[in-house]
């Protein structure tokens, strides 16, 4: 029993990573119904430029805020320059446009900052959480930024009016244009959210996972493996898949006879699809209605 | 963030429509390009005809693909599992029982239609981003399963198969790579006219139905669930059939050959072609094949930058993909006739 108990807490350690990359990629699924698949990558970009902020001597918290401020304006740059004249384009070929964009960052992130690995710090601390050898201060703390930033959403798109105006100009973007809503700014905006959310995921996976170009790769999949499982319209369900995905990762290997870390990740990933089969829109999803 | 249910008005289709009749070249050019590709071998070397040989290989791929998402509109990103499969099909039958290289493409050609049949089955239900992430899932398992110690006896584990090359046939005197080539361009040709004319046929119809409208399609008596499934199909069959002629062509198969980054470069060889347009396969191929080496010349440190801006240039330039630049040419043509 306590083999099992354990086996959970280190499951929702590690799923607090997948839940808060699952939440940069509901943000933006939201605001323009893709999945970014270079959002692993844009957010790595954004660890680095704040690991080189403190190499140059900025304290830890300044280094998080301007690298905030950079990946807010990053993602809005990059949709307003790359990706809205691709909005008219088809579906595939946006997909396209991000397997570049993740090559184009990869790359240069690469030739900047070299593919040797990097310490990063935590503000958190590494001690064992309450005396618990599973859960370092850091994840703890890692896992109450996911849920803070959750809730700071919640009340963002509930009750603000540009939360609102985003809703509505994801939701039904003709109408929204109606009642004057600058629906193409709400998609920028969209971006830039989800591009500082992704940048802090990246600035709290760091430190576990290790600074360097191929950071988020594995990450990234599992993000979005979290993301469907609890359904890609719910900021709410990300993170609940993120933390299930942990605790189904680690119970399999645990219990699983045969599974090594090889095949942790098709387990999770068959045990989703079968979760799927079952509920297709995910466990928190809006079920969607089709117009004939 | 409203639980609400909600309705969503059409006219966002995940893949646009493309009437069958674009969907293929004409008679003459299609002659042109195949005398072209007949005579290729006298006049290059043999390193180019194995260039070509693998062009041909990747283009069957992105064909196939072509048909499940461009003709029923299905994506996949788990191409590469059903090309790893059909590799070592052949590459097992060959090496452990001795079967001729020619009899293993329709064995590995039939095991993926099973494999792509029954894999289709459950994903029935999935469409979209579920589906990506459900063809995503296989392709990354497969390299795993291919690493199974059970297996290793057959597959050779992590290191792999060595395949012999063939000779060719009847005493005819020409290299291996040469032999290799005409072969593989018969088994294209005859694949490539069973596609066109699959997409023509009842079920090329049904696929069309599908992908414009799955609900009007079913009102209308198609069998949906079976269309599908047979998409998957016949699309894991014909990608079976090239992982075959791939293994024997590059003389090898490892579970690491057959990774996500080969299903991507697949997607990507598909959209560059212009997605439901057969023809734009082999040009997408051509590109997965070509464009990745340029970017490496170009600069060895940012290959990928390279590759990625080559990448958006492209897609930038033509949205739709060879498609565009066909059609536009051939109205260029019209006009300069009158």
């Amino acid at each position: 029993m306590e083999l099992f108990t354990n086996q959970i807490l280190a499951g929702i350690a590690t799923g607090a990573i997948y839940a808060c990359m699952a939440l940069a990629v509901v943000m933006i699924y939201q605001a323009i119904d893709h999945l970014n698949f270079a959002q692993g990558e844009m957010a790595m970009f954004a660890t680095f430029i704040s690991w080189q902020l403190m190499q140059w001597g900025v304290p830890y918290w300044g280094a998080f805020v301007l690298t905030l401020i950079f990946a807010f304006i990053g993602g809005i740059a990059i949709e307003r320059i790359l990706f809205k004249p691709l909005a008219k384009a088809p579906i595939l070929t946006n997909v396209a446009g991000f397997i570049a964009l993740f090559a184009i960052i990869n790359s240069c992130a690469g030739l900047i900052w070299d593919f040797t690995i990097k310490q990063y710090p935590t503000p958190f601390g590494s001690a064992p959480f309450l005396g618990s050898q599973l859960i370092s201060t850091h994840q703890a703390g890692m896992i109450g930024v996911t849920v803070l930033l959750l809730v700071a959403l919640f009340f963002f798109f509930q009750y603000t009016r540009i939360g609102l105006a985003m809703r509505a100009a994801a939701a039904l973007p003709e109408s929204a244009r109606l009642v004057g809503i600058n629906t193409s700014w709400m998609i920028a905006l969209g971006w830039g959210m989800a591009s500082a959310i992704g940048a802090i995921a990246g600035m709290l996976i760091a430190p576990v996972v290790f600074l360097e170009p191929n950071m988020m790769g594995g990450v990234l999949i599992y993000g979005f493996a979290a993301a469907v499982l609890g359904g890609l319209t719910s900021p709410f369900g990300a993170v609940v898949g993120g933390f299930l995905m942990g605790i189904f990762e680690n119970l399999a290997g645990t219990y699983i006879p045969g599974v090594g870390n090889e095949l942790k990740l098709p387990i999770a990933l068959a045990l989703i699809i079968s979760v799927l089969v079952v509920k297709p829109a995910g466990l928190f999803g809006r079920h969607i209605v089709k117009r004939v | 963030m409203s639980a609400a249910e909600e309705v969503v008005a059409e006219g966002h289709e995940a893949v646009e429509a493309v009437p069958k009749r674009a969907m293929t070249l004409g008679t003459t050019t299609s002659l042109v390009v195949l005398a072209a590709l007949l005579i290729v071998p006298a006049f290059a070397k043999n390193f180019i005809i194995f260039q070509i040989t693998m062009l041909l290989i990747y283009g069957l791929a992105v064909l196939a693909l072509n048909i499940l998402t461009g003709g029923s509109g299905q994506f996949s990103l788990g191409q590469s599992a059903f090309y790893a499969v059909g590799a070592y099909t052949s590459a097992v039958l060959m090496e452990q029982f001795n079967v001729n290289y020619a009899l293993t493409l329709p064995i590995a050609g039939v095991i993926c239609f099973g494999f792509g049949y029954l894999f289709g089955k459950p994903a029935l239900r999935l469409s979209g981003v579920y589906l990506a992430l459900a063809t995503f899932a296989l392709a990354t398992a497969m390299p795993q399963l291919l690493k199974l110690n059970f297996l290793e006896h057959w597959t050779g584990g992590v290191q792999g198969l060595v395949v012999t090359k063939p000779d060719a046939p009847f005493g005819l005197k020409m290299s291996q790579d040469t032999w290799l080539y005409y072969f593989t361009l018969a088994v294209t040709v005859a694949i490539y006219v069973f596609s066109v004319n699959l997409l023509r046929s009842r079920s090329g119809r049904a696929f069309m139905a599908i992908r414009d409208n799955e609900i009007a399609a079913s009102s209308m008596g198609v069998n949906v669930a079976l269309y599908k499934t047979l998409a998957f199909g016949v699309s894991a069959g014909i990608t079976g059939v090239s992982g075959a002629l791939g293994a024997i062509a590059v003389q090898f198969v490892a579970p690491d050959s057959y990774t996500i980054t080969l299903a991507i470069s697949l997607f990507l060889g598909m959209v560059v072609g212009g997605v439901g347009w057969l023809p734009g396969s082999f040009v997408g191929a051509a590109f997965i094949i070509f464009v990745p080496n340029m970017a490496e010349s170009i600069s060895k440190g940012l290959s990928g930058a390279v590759f990625g801006v080559l990448l958006f240039l492209v897609i930038f330039l033509v949205p739709h993909g060879a498609r565009q630049v066909a059609i536009v040419s051939q109205q260029m043509l019209g006009k300069l006739r009158k």
